[in-house]
């Protein structure tokens, strides 16, 4: 008898089905999986040893991953993870001896504006204190399900421009489509383009030229993909979005189908997200009864499209669109090479578009309005609105929405960031900024914000912060290309031998000529933002850098440590 | 030419197939353009290395994921740093990895070797990573190398099983990724098909049991070959710096965690020696047994790396006394093979050394120290992390040639270059 097989895309969720049994696969799982998918063992095991949700090990009974992006560094990530080990008995990295817990530290899991933060069992438990820990791990131990513990996240939308909002206002449902029926989907390409909409996960790339050449591609299968994977460290958008008005996001997905010709479409849910599966999952029923979705929707031209939703697993690389279409393919999401787009080839080798939450709600909000109405705000090159996800040292993180254009100085007044000395923009990847750039306007023609503004103050060390960047590059690197697995480790190295004041001026200077190395030839995005922020840091933070590195030129080389050389030795021998 | 375009390579128009990869377009134009982990059979090209980035439009690209485009134009040589930037990415794997080239059996037909040789590099700009990695017996056939491996993927998407399963796969992600191998479907491989794994491996990771890749000396892969006696290493030297004229030079060597070979290698230089007595003075060295300096010294040489508290003494004291300090061999360079231990931790290093060996009588078993004996540091380090070194000649041990030609150039500024037969890490 034939084995039943099943088609490679169907491999993630094949894990996590085996995975939310006991916690982790053995050897046996794996090998059933690939009589499953026809497969070697090794190759599954490729896939499930790149997403750092899957284990080979037992990970408890309850698995706690704690997040260790720097807003949580800043804000107790130390106590709360000994906590977290006192109270559990798990070390972490670890299970406890009886197994009940696993406890595991992860990068941001996009509740930077509730930080510490952590999922326990996929559920989000915020704001956590050593006190909050003890509490939470003794219900856990007296055989309460997590799902009934956990917080449910605030969403903390603290700023809308009043008259002026675009995104974040009334939402009615079904309004967008509606617009369908004195469209063709040309026309919705064109208010698109009207509007001067551009991708709002980060990349800024022209929606309505993305949109028309999925378009013009002919074939007989399309996709459209919402990216819901916004692993950017310090950005929090796309999940309030999701958790507020998932229904636009959906109309968007459904806007875009219709203007490009796909029939199915995918959200590629981030597991850290999880949470939402099921408000997303039920919000397309309600669509799907409503005829808003499926085989016949009201629409100028026959229209028929339907949204799965598709959980990642945990890796930062898999919200670079290439890297997010092998995953969403059952692969390892390693990007892949240029040579084709999404939009020419993309999931399984069909013209397929790709945009962000925020992208798809906001061509919603288009459609709801019209473009003049979103040209009339922003400025001339960046029309519209934008959310923007603040966290880190100021009185009131959480989501704003802001015209483009807005004063770096007025949004740091708005969300009472009272002695700021550093704000890092879009995230690892983007743009250190000091405060001699407070006059800087956040827009295309000045200063680019995807989403993620963190707030650092004057109490804040710099090499810290940036050290965290680096162990994320360092971690989430993909692993395919020299430049950026090899390169991110190297400069790695040397960000830990200037915090232990061992750097010298060369040491900067080759941060920032290894750096640009790492820059220009990695083969994705990821590698080539990698270096941004220490890069950025030394130029823009020059008293700072000078105070910790030698600058005798002495050649003796003081980042040789002798009294660490030989401390091992000396243990030893004791 | 169905469909010819134009493309400007280095500002020379040239003629292509439309859609043709940029590596082959350029390699056709006869353009030397190196590369590693491309492979002509792979489809589409892997694209992992970098090695063979060019300049398309202003930007760096990977060549060989190009596909050659109408009006493109090209820079492969004329912007010298892009020979720096493919340097740098060799260096790159040279400093992640863990390759003890005279130790490896793949040494001389290796191209991630034969990659540093075409590009000159002579040391590795990145401080060696040292971190610790398996090597895989549990194959029936194969033993998997990954100190070697340099994440090429050849492998993974070339060796299939007969009923088409892949025998490889990458494994982990970030600088955690590795090669993982299928005990499974490697036991069903052929001896063909496993020595063709072998041999598509740019280096020496995949190794057959009882198959060996050793070629003698001189009859190797990048020992042979018309070049290597014609063409030179494009390494990029200091300036030099000035000395003073008048007086006899003066020359001060040093052996530190070393094996006096590289010192053996200076010897070689037979009757040549001679003549460089009648030109320089040795001061502080074994070969004059003199054992501390008496004077200034103009030119330091340094084979072996430190490993002890006292041959970071001995270092700096060179670096104070010397105008130029020339690391020679690789123990100097990045530690050599005395760094073999650099991924384990000390304690265990001396444990099994003084402790636990065969030869250790149990109840006397100490780690020696005293206060007349040095430290063992926590690793081996290249000399350079110690202090600054000016020139860098790479071997184990160097060529004499290459020793005494550099020798040549710092004392009386004499133009040279280096062979690729007198350039080798073994
Ligand atoms: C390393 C990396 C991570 C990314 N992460 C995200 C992400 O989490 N969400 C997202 O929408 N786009 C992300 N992007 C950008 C996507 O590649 C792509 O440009 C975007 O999804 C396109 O949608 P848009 O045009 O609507 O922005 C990332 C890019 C890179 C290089
Ligand atoms: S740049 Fe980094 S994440 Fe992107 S392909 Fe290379 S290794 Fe992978
Ligand atoms: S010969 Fe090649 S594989 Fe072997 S150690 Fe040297 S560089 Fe590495
Ligand atoms: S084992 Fe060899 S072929 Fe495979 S990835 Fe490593 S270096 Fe490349
Ligand atoms: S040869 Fe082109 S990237 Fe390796």
């Amino acid at each position: 008898m034939q084995p039943i097989q099943l088609a490679r895309p169907q491999l993630l969720n094949a894990i996590w089905a085996m995975h939310d049994v006991k916690g982790f696969l053995d050897n046996n799982d794996i090998a059933q999986l690939a009589i499953l998918f026809n497969t070697s063992a090794v190759e599954i095991d490729g896939v499930v040893s790149f997403y750092h949700f899957f284990h080979r090990q037992p990970s408890g009974k309850h698995t706690i991953y704690l997040n260790n992006s720097i807003v949580s560094e800043l804000n107790g990530f130390e106590e709360v993870r000994q906590a977290f080990e006192k109270e559990t008995g798990a070390a972490l990295g670890k299970t406890d001896p009886t197994g009940t817990f696993g406890f595991y530290e992860t990068s941001c899991i996009g509740l930077s504006d509730q930080e510490p933060a952590a999922l326990i069992d996929f559920f989000p438990v915020t704001e956590l204190t050593p006190q909050k820990v003890k509490t939470i791990v003794a219900k856990l131990r007296s055989g309460a399900p997590a799902a009934t513990l956990c917080d449910e996240p605030k969403n903390n939308i603290r700023y809308t421009p009043g008259e002026r909002t675009f995104i974040l206002k009334e939402y009615t449902p079904g309004t967008a489509l509606a617009r369908l029926k004195d469209f063709e989907p040309m026309e919705v390409i064109q208010q698109v383009k009207d509007a001067g909409l551009m991708g709002m996960g980060g990349a800024f790339f022209p929606t309505g030229i993305k949109w028309e050449g999925c378009r013009r591609n002919v074939s007989n299968r399309k996709f459209v993909v919402c990216n819901a994977d916004e692993g950017e460290p310090g950005t929090f958008k796309d999940r309030v979005l999701l958790n507020t008005m998932p229904g636009l996001v959906i109309e968007g997905m459904a806007l875009g189908a219709y203007a490009v010709g796909a029939s199915e479409g995918i959200i590629y849910l981030r597991a850290e997200y999880r949470w939402l599966k099921e408000k997303i999952e039920q919000t397309l029923e309600d669509f799907r009864e409503k005829s808003w979705l499926g085989d016949h929707i009201p629409a100028k031209l026959p229209f028929s499209f339907d949204i799965r939703v598709q959980l990642g697993a945990g890796a930062y690389v898999c919200g670079e669109e290439t890297a997010l279409l092998n995953s969403l393919e059952g692969k390892r999401g390693e990007p892949r090479t240029r040579r084709y787009f999404p939009v020419e080839r993309g999931y399984l080798n069909k013209p397929t578009l790709v945009n962000n939450v925020e992208t798809f709600a906001t061509a919603a909000r288009i459609l709801e309005a019209g473009a003049e109405k979103m040209r009339k705000l922003g400025t001339k090159d960046t029309p519209g609105n934008k959310l923007i996800s603040i966290s880190g040292d100021c009185a009131k993180p959480g989501i704003y929405e802001i015209e483009w254009g807005m004063r770096l100085g007025d949004l740091l007044a708005l969300c009472e960031a009272n002695d700021p000395n550093y704000v890092q923009v879009s995230g690892p990847s983007g743009v250190a900024v000091s405060m001699k750039e407070r006059n800087r306007r956040i827009c295309k023609e000045d200063l680019l914000c995807g989403g993620s503004f963190m707030v650092f103050d004057k109490s804040r060390d710099l090499l810290k912060i940036l050290l965290n960047f680096s162990n994320f590059f360092k971690h989430e690197s993909c692993g395919i290309c020299t430049p950026c697995r090899a390169g991110n480790f190297i400069l790695n190295r040397k960000l830990e031998k200037l915090q232990m004041g061992l750097g010298s001026l060369r040491d900067l200077v080759e941060i920032e000529d290894w750096g640009a190395t790492i820059k220009q030839n990695s083969r994705c995005g990821l590698g080539q933002m990698s270096p941004n922020s220490v890069v950025d840091a030394i130029h823009k933070f020059p008293e700072y850098f000078d105070q910790r590195v030698d600058k005798s030129g002495s050649r003796l080389n003081r980042g040789f440590d002798m009294d660490a050389a030989v401390r091992e030795y000396e243990e030893a021998v004791k | 030419m169905q469909n010819p375009i134009t493309i400007t390579i280095d500002g020379k128009e040239v003629q292509v197939e439309d859609g043709t990869l940029l590596i082959s377009a350029i390699r056709e134009a006869v353009v030397d353009l190196p590369s590693l982990c491309y492979y002509k059979h792979i489809d589409p090209p892997l694209g992992t290395c970098r090695v063979c980035t060019v300049e398309v439009n202003g930007r760096h690209v990977a060549s060989c994921t190009t596909l050659a485009r109408n009006g493109m134009n090209v820079v492969v040589h004329d912007d010298p740093t892009l020979h720096d930037t493919r340097k740098a990415m060799v260096e790159m794997l040279f400093a992640e990895g863990n390759h003890f080239c005279p130790a490896c059996e793949k040494s001389g037909d290796c191209d991630l070797q034969g990659m540093g040789y075409q590009l000159g590099v002579n040391v590795s700009r990145f401080p060696h990573l040292f971190v610790d990695r398996l090597i895989d017996y549990n194959p029936k056939r194969m033993v998997i190398e990954h100190n070697r491996c340099i994440r090429c993927r050849r492998c993974v998407d070339e060796v299939m099983s007969s009923d088409g399963k892949r025998v490889f796969s990458f494994a982990n992600r970030g600088n955690d990724t590795e090669v993982a191998i299928d005990y499974e479907q490697e036991a069903t491989l052929t001896e063909t098909q496993a020595i063709h794994a072998m041999h598509i491996c740019p280096t020496g990771a995949i190794l057959v049991r009882g198959k060996s890749l050793a070629r003698p000396f001189g009859d190797r892969k990048y020992d042979i070959g018309e070049l290597a006696d014609s063409q030179t290493v494009p390494i990029v030297f200091p300036e030099v710096r000035a000395l003073k004229n008048g007086e006899k030079k003066v020359i001060a060597t040093v052996s530190l965690a070393g094996c006096f070979g590289c010192h053996m290698s200076m010897l070689d230089l037979d009757l040549g020696i001679l003549d460089l007595v009648e030109l320089v003075e040795f001061n502080k060295s074994p070969l004059t047994d003199i054992k501390h300096f008496t004077k200034k010294v103009d030119v330091g040489i340094i084979e072996g790396g430190c490993c002890n508290s006292e041959n970071v003494a001995v270092l700096r004291e060179f670096r104070r006394k010397c105008d130029i300090l020339v690391s020679i061999g690789e123990c100097a360079i990045w530690g050599g093979l005395p760094a073999m231990r650099n991924t384990v931790p000390l304690k265990e290093c001396l444990e099994e050394a003084y402790l636990h060996s065969f030869t250790s009588e149990n109840e006397a078993a100490i780690i020696p120290n005293h206060e007349d004996i040095p430290k063992i540091l926590d690793k081996v380090y290249a000399c350079n992390e110690v202090v600054d070194i000016d020139y860098f000649i790479p071997g184990c041990p160097p060529s004499a040639n290459h020793i005494w030609k550099v020798v040549k150039n710092i004392l009386f500024d004499k133009e040279y270059s280096v062979l690729l037969s007198e350039f080798k890490y073994d």
